[in-house]
């Protein structure tokens, strides 16, 4: 069993005890009742006088209790069962956050009933304890103060109880004038409803839409076997991993299993694995290639082709693009790699390829023996989106559609272009559910506020297992779920906990144990034996579009907005994209070859035309991005959305049709203006320093000492004397440079766990983000008698910077306040109060990773944004410093909760700092260095081991474990 | 012992005075004349055109009342400073002023101490514009903390909140007491040798106002021999104190940098290279200052050439040594083997702020280096420029040591670059309206001249 309660404050129970008197006045109950009426207009609107004195008088008298937002329905908290909740202590509830088609499992922690933090569900096998970026980030969307607040009609607030009866009134008859266009169906309870509807309905159609899709991945699988099927990888066991274009460890996956699998393949220097990535844009996955090929999009399904034939998975002779002789040596090496290893390579194909390449590597696997050991296959019946969402279209212009039920998304902005699906929607009356109001929302006759998912109550599939999506709060400004709208349309009762209970008809007891897994029990999609057709690929392989040469542009989605859902999430926006660490901006990304042959630098706009459609985008050049091709992020230049992400970057939705979702062949020339674009890092080179230590696997084995061995050892003598850091409790953090796969994940952790405010486009361009970890990138040239300048091919090696607790740290000598100190426990200390902003520790950190609040971030902050912080840790002021703490906060609770217990010593594990607990690659280790068997310092003893800038004698707590690549002597 | 000292001192000013074979005082002007020239500056009535300078320079005051004013609402946000360079122009301009103050308290101690008779009519000025420079320097460190309301944080007194400490292992709480101690001596040394002159302007003061303002303030002196005794003894002491200040109060602001970690800062040629440059921007501030000053107010023959050209050999001496300093660095840091230590010099001179270092170099180390010709040391037009020059360029050899040093450090993921908003630059300019309002109201108010001492040297040099 997790223990899932966090220490208690003994401090506060007094205040709370009165607290809870003062709570069985009626006064307090009728109070209760008034805050957070039914209809939300009366907060939205702020004019009544009376509801104002009322809410004011009562925070006064109730300070503390006013964020008591519980759900109705009962709810079960993720831990052991408690008799009630203790205020100050963090309650931790199972939930679920769908993505796409897929899931993450997570456990969310509740402050005082106001969801804080996110975490992953170590149960859950999607997210193994790890929670993504975009999963963490949800929870500032949850009080996004520009969401949708209220029932419109034509534009015009109303109320849910006059849309229902408005729909109840509608007669659709047998529905051939009905559609419902949805985002990817993942809940079994909607998927229920939808038959339902389907069944009153006949002659409606439901069309699942996301801009982000399977579509080549089923159709490849259907194509290599006959039916529309999923691989899930097991990288773990690979040894052998290709990269068909596919960004497995961030864009491809949107779990992250695969990233735990492959980390794990990464950290065993006796069995390295071997990962090789042909791709046209940079991804961090190529980042993380012992071989990367750069060649252009269309050029993969060439390259595979002849790999495959080369492997003999393709029928001999088949010579569709006569390229060989430009991938010669690495079909030949790579192919001769993955038949060497049967039953431990694996080939993995990107979802921008067309489905012949999935098909491909359907094929490899098959004959690499991979099927059932690194790679199996599961059912999954989903149609083609891009098809769905023409045919509506069609529909639409012909007249046939009268009512489209929008359930989510916002398909008038990204729906593929060719269906021009933003006008055709105005030939029908249309009613739309959305988080806020955006540019499907204005065409929309009504518009319905949708419920977050930690609102309401609902449920999610990830490769076949279920979760049921518990709500934390009621929802904040009267939303609804999808489930519920459905409900109504299939003329069944609206609540969303009934709906998702009686769906899953378990007993109460499986139910309960159900919420408080996270996960339920036995519910696994079963592995599919397969057998690939050779010769329908080979037939579809020699039928496919040949290669045309000319520009070509490719769709990604973005690592911060996604599709566009996330763009007025603040936290998102500041986090930098993984490889050009570009903020509040996305870009055309092209390498410095075709900028030159463009004419283009960095911010000089580019046109790019699909189809007689141009896009502008700011070009952004990228060392080692395929020539002649421009990758483009998705999810930008939203026109109608909050004040976050309004008119941020660039639109390229409009360029994006049917025959190139993944990436088309396009007229690219320089456009007139330029934007700034904004970077958290500037400088890319490591300047020849021992910053980030890399060495081959086999230098390693003849060199083990390789990461220390030009450290110099310099007796130093200290006048005041060191402190002694021989007893108690010392923390040390230990990051593996084999596991990081520069994913951000821990940057959001943080920014959620430490609330770190956001400051702006302005602000991070004057040096001035507040976050606490950085992913710091550099180029390395891949051959050594170069000198370090980027070259066309470099390498890219990650390393989170935070504070590195510095023994001796130089940051505590030159405070004239004394308001950084350092712990018995070997923490470098921030004392907040103390401070008074003279940033000469800032000057003096050879890291430069204090942060200084130049100005009030807080200032113009909704009060709904407020709830989401972290009530553990101080909200910082300006004009003061700050940094990583280690969470001190997590270190002071489990002590706390030590105490309780009657422990003496910590467990070790037991703290987790936020960005640990969240990496999905476990490349964070954290713990206590003065136990000689913790984790922590079991790796500090490892060859690999290395502390930065010894040089200065700082003795940093934090060090890392040197990167070993393993490269294919034959390749090199 | 001491006797035998003195006359060999006497000895040396004979032999210096000599040497100079020109009068320090031209003209060959009676004491009364002495007195009334000095005094009258302060007498007449006011001239229309300080009421406008006063209004002009009073104005760009305000405008640093309302930057600061700006800062403190909004935070240091407004200014330019980021991560990685966490001091801009704050630092610059604050070491840029006391620098300049510097200039002062050699004049009136150092030269005291060692006889050099021809300090006495420009002492009284120089220290003005110590004292002044140094009020100019001490809104910086003020406002340049996150909490200015904090800022008395700082000093050690028993009503800081927390009840704790300072840490007095920071060399910015040694600057708080090298600042402080070095404002009040001024001031103290200042005052004392104003007493005797401000008794002649309450001696000559034909309204009570005056003569009761002055009075008070020449704290009854009457010229008795047991006052001059007295005072003599009390500036000879203060001279003393003063004496080291020079040299500790840049050396301590140098090691705000020198005992930091940060390649560019973590050099131990710092004290006397920043004592050396202090010198050398304060008496370009003071040949700026004087050559308008005298012309103004007619006072050629009581601050003649001669006091000019001295200076100037001053500004050579130190220029040269502040050029000597910046060619030691780069040897250093290429004899030091230190990766990092080499980059930063390296990328000074050629990285993004090369035109900074290049005009730091040029305005430094080339330009007074005119001086070495007469004719070009006793041409005002050629020493005022050249000193305007010196100034620009030490302001940037400040802005290269800050700026360049934190820009690009050890990390190159964290390099950055630093650009001032034009609330930098606004309060920079602000500054310099304190500065002149301060000296307006000093020339108005108080004799520009130590006509006492004047009268001594005249002495002096009839015996």
């Amino acid at each position: 069993m997790i223990v899932q309660i966090q220490g208690s404050k003994q401090t506060g129970k007094k205040y709370w005890r009165s607290l809870e008197e003062l709570a069985d006045t009626t006064q307090f109950k009728q109070w209760v009742a008034q805050e957070f009426p039914a209809t939300a207009e009366d907060a939205a609107d702020g004019n009544s006088r009376r509801k104002f004195l009322n809410i004011m008088a009562a925070s006064m008298g109730l300070a503390g209790l006013t964020a008591c937002r519980r759900p109705e329905e009962h709810i079960l908290p993720y831990s052991k069962s408690i008799e009630e909740q203790i205020p100050g202590v963090p309650l931790r509830y199972a939930s679920v956050f769908s993505l796409g088609t897929r899931a993450q499992g997570l456990v969310v922690e509740s402050s005082d009933g106001r969801p804080t933090k996110i975490e992953g569900n170590p149960q859950h096998p999607n997210s193994l304890g790890a929670a993504s970026g975009f999963a963490q980030a949800s929870v500032l969307c949850l009080y996004d103060p520009d969401r949708s607040r209220s029932v419109l009609e034509g534009g015009k607030a109303s109320k849910w109880e006059t849309f229902s009866e408005s729909l109840k009134a509608q007669n659709w008859g047998d529905g051939s004038g009905l559609r419902v266009l949805s985002q990817a169906v993942n809940s079994p309870t909607l998927s229920a409803l939808r038959a339902e509807i389907l069944t009153k309905y006949p002659k409606s159609a439901w069309v699942e839409y996301e801009p982000i899709n399977e579509d080549t991945l089923l159709a490849g699988s259907a194509l290599a076997f006959g039916q529309r099927l999923r691989p899930v990888y097991d990288l773990e066991k690979a040894k052998v991993i290709l990269s068909l274009d596919s960004d497995f460890l961030l864009h491809d996956s949107p779990g992250l299993e695969a990233t735990r699998g492959y980390a794990k393949g990464r950290r065993n220097a006796e069995g390295l694995s071997r990962l090789y990535v042909a791709e046209s844009n940079y991804s961090i996955t190529g980042a993380q290639a012992d071989h990367r090929l750069r060649l252009k999009p269309s050029e993969v399904l060439g390259f595979a082709s002849d790999l495959a034939r080369e492997a003999g998975a393709l029928p001999q002779g088949l010579k569709i693009l006569g390229q060989n002789d430009k991938f010669g040596k690495w079909t030949k090496s790579v192919a001769k790699d993955l038949l060497e290893n049967k039953g431990s390579a694996v080939v993995i194909a990107g979802a921008r390829q067309p489905a012949e390449v999935h098909a491909i590597a359907a094929l490899l696997n098959q004959i690499i023996g991979a099927i059932g050991f690194t790679v199996n296959y599961i059912k999954h019946e989903r149609e083609s989106m891009s098809a769905g969402v023409t045919k509506l279209s069609e529909d639409l212009t012909a007249g046939i559609v009268k009512t489209v039920v929008i359930l989510g998304g916002n398909p008038a902005y990204d729906a593929p272009a060719h269906t021009n699906l933003a006008a055709n929607l105005k030939k029908a009356s249309v009613i739309h559910l959305g988080y806020e109001v955006n540019e499907t929302a204005k065409l929309a006759g009504w518009h319905i506020p949708e419920a977050h998912y930690l609102e309401s109550w609902g449920d999610a599939l990830c490769d076949g297992v279920a979760s049921i999506q518990q709500p934390l709060i009621e929802p904040m400004f009267g939303g609804k779920s999808a489930i519920e709208v459905a409900a109504l349309l299939a003329g069944l009762s609206p609540k969303g906990f009934e709906l998702v209970k009686s769906h899953w008809k378990l007993d109460d007891k499986s139910w309960r144990k159900a919420l408080h897994d996270g996960v339920i029990a036995s519910t696994k999609d079963d592995f599919v034996k397969v057998v690939a057709d050779p010769k329908r690929v080979d037939a579809a392989v020699s039928a496919a579009p040949k290669l045309v040469s000319g520009m070509e542009v490719a769709f990604f989605p973005s690592a911060t907005a996604y599709d566009g859902r996330f763009a007025n999430n603040g936290w998102l926006q500041e986090t930098p994209d993984p490889m050009l660490k570009l903020v509040w901006d996305n870009a055309g990304i092209i390498s410095p070859k075709t900028a030159k042959a463009l004419a283009v630098e960095n911010g000089d706009m580019l046109a790019i035309t699909v189809a007689g459609k141009t896009a502008s985008v700011p070009a952004m050049i990228l060392p080692g991005h395929a020539d002649e091709t421009v990758s483009v992020t998705l999810g930008y230049g939203r026109k109608e959305i909050g004040r976050v992400g309004k008119d941020v970057g660039v639109d390229v939705y409009p360029i994006r049709a049917n025959a190139g979702m993944g990436f088309s062949a396009a007229q690219i020339v320089k456009g007139s203006g330029h934007h700034n674009l904004v970077t958290t890092q500037e400088h890319f080179s490591m300047e020849a320093r021992p910053i980030v230590r890399e060495a081959k696997v086999e230098d390693y084995h003849h060199h083990k000492n390789f990461a220390t061995h030009e450290d110099e050892e310099i007796e130093q003598y200290s006048i005041y004397g060191y402190h002694e850091y021989d007893k108690g409790n010392q923390w040390g953090l230990v990051v593996d440079l084999n596991s990081c796969v520069g994913c951000n994940a821990c940057i959001t952790a943080c920014q959620a766990e430490n609330n770190i405010p956001i400051v702006g486009k302005d602000q991070v361009e004057r040096g001035r983000e507040m976050h606490w970890i950085r992913l710091d990138r550099y180029f390395s040239s891949t051959s050594e008698d170069e000198n370090h300048v980027a070259s066309e091919d470099p390498q890219v090696v990650y390393q989170p910077m935070a504070c590195q607790q510095c023994e001796t740290a130089p940051c505590e000598s030159v405070c004239p306040v004394a308001a950084t100190n350092h712990s018995p426990e070997g923490l470098n200390d921030m004392a907040y109060n103390r401070c008074v902003g003279t940033r000469y520790c800032a000057n003096n950190c050879p890291f430069k990773v204090r942060r200084f609040n130049y100005l009030n971030w807080h200032k113009d902050m909704e009060e709904s944004t407020k709830m989401v912080f972290n009530p553990n840790v101080t909200v910082r002021m300006r004009g003061i410093m700050e940094k990583c703490t280690y969470c001190v906060q997590r270190v002071q609770e489990a002590k706390i909760q030590a105490k309780v217990e009657g422990r003496r010593d910590l467990r070790d594990g037991e703290i987790k700092t936020a960005c640990q607990q969240t990496c999905p690659a476990e490349a964070i280790t954290f713990g206590n260095i003065n136990d000689p068997n913790s984790a922590v310092s079991k790796l500090k003893k490892n060859d690999l081991n290395y502390g930065l800038l010894k040089e200065l004698n700082l003795k940093p707590r934090t060090s890392y474990l040197a990167k070993l690549r393993n490269p294919n002597p034959e390749l090199a | 012992m001491a006797q035998q000292l003195t006359q060999e001192i006497e000895e040396k000013d004979r032999l210096a005075l000599a040497e100079m074979n020109q009068p320090l005082i031209l003209g060959n002007p009676s004491y009364h004349d002495v007195t009334r020239v000095v005094s009258e500056i302060v007498e007449v009535r006011t001239p229309k055109i300080w009421y406008m300078a006063l209004a002009l320079t009073g104005g760009i005051t305000a405008i640093l009342g309302s930057m600061l004013a700006y800062l403190v609402w909004n935070g240091i946000g407004v200014w330019g400073n980021n991560s990685p360079v966490g001091w801009g122009w704050d630092i610059t301009n604050f070491v840029f002023w006391i620098g300049i103050g510097h200039a002062g308290t050699l004049i009136s101690a150092i030269l005291f101490l060692f006889r050099q008779k021809w300090r006495t009519s420009i002492n009284r000025f120089a220290e003005a514009m110590t004292l002044f420079a140094v009020a100019c320097a001490g809104i910086y460190p003020a406002f340049h903390v996150g909490r200015p309301w904090r800022a008395y944080w700082l000093f050690p007194i028993p009503i800081a909140d927390h009840g704790m400490w300072q840490n007095f292992r920071s060399p910015l709480e040694w600057d708080v007491f090298a600042v402080s101690t070095y404002a009040t001596v001024s001031l103290l040394f200042w005052f004392v040798g104003l007493i005797p002159d401000l008794a002649i302007l309450r001696d000559r003061a034909t309204t009570k106002i005056r003569r009761t303002i002055y009075g008070v303030l020449s704290l009854g002196w009457r010229s008795s021999s047991t006052h001059w005794k007295n005072y003599e003894k009390a500036y000879t002491i203060l001279a003393g104190i003063s004496t080291p200040l020079v040299l500790s109060v840049h050396t301590i602001v140098s090691f705000d940098f020198a005992v930091a970690i940060l390649p560019g800062w973590h050099t131990t040629i710092f004290p006397p290279y920043f004592v050396a440059g202090a010198i050398f921007s304060g008496f370009a501030m003071v040949v700026t200052l004087m050559v308008i000053a005298r012309w103004v107010f007619k006072v050629e023959h009581i601050v003649t050439m001669k006091h000019l050209e001295n200076m100037c050999k001053v500004m050579v001496a130190t220029g040269t040594i502040v050029g000597y300093a910046y060619a030691t660095e780069m040897f250093i840091a290429w004899y030091s083997g230190n990766p990092y230590e080499q980059f930063t010099f390296i990328n000074r001179a050629t990285g993004p702020y090369y035109w900074a270092y290049w005009i730091m170099i040029s305005c430094n180390v080339l330009s007074p280096q005119l001086f070495w010709f007469k004719r070009m040391r006793t041409s005002i037009p050629v020493m005022f420029v050249v000193s305007i020059i010196v100034n620009i360029g030490m302001w940037f050899e400040r802005f290269v040591i800050i700026a360049t040093s934190l820009h690009r450090d050890f990390l190159p993921s964290s390099w950055g670059y630093f650009h001032p908003t034009i609330v930098d630059i606004l309060t920079f300019f602000g500054t310099f309206g304190l500065f002149l309002t301060l000296f307006l109201l000093f020339l108005r108010f108080l004799p520009m001249i130590a006509v006492q001492e004047v009268k001594g040297t005249m002495a002096a040099e009839k015996h």
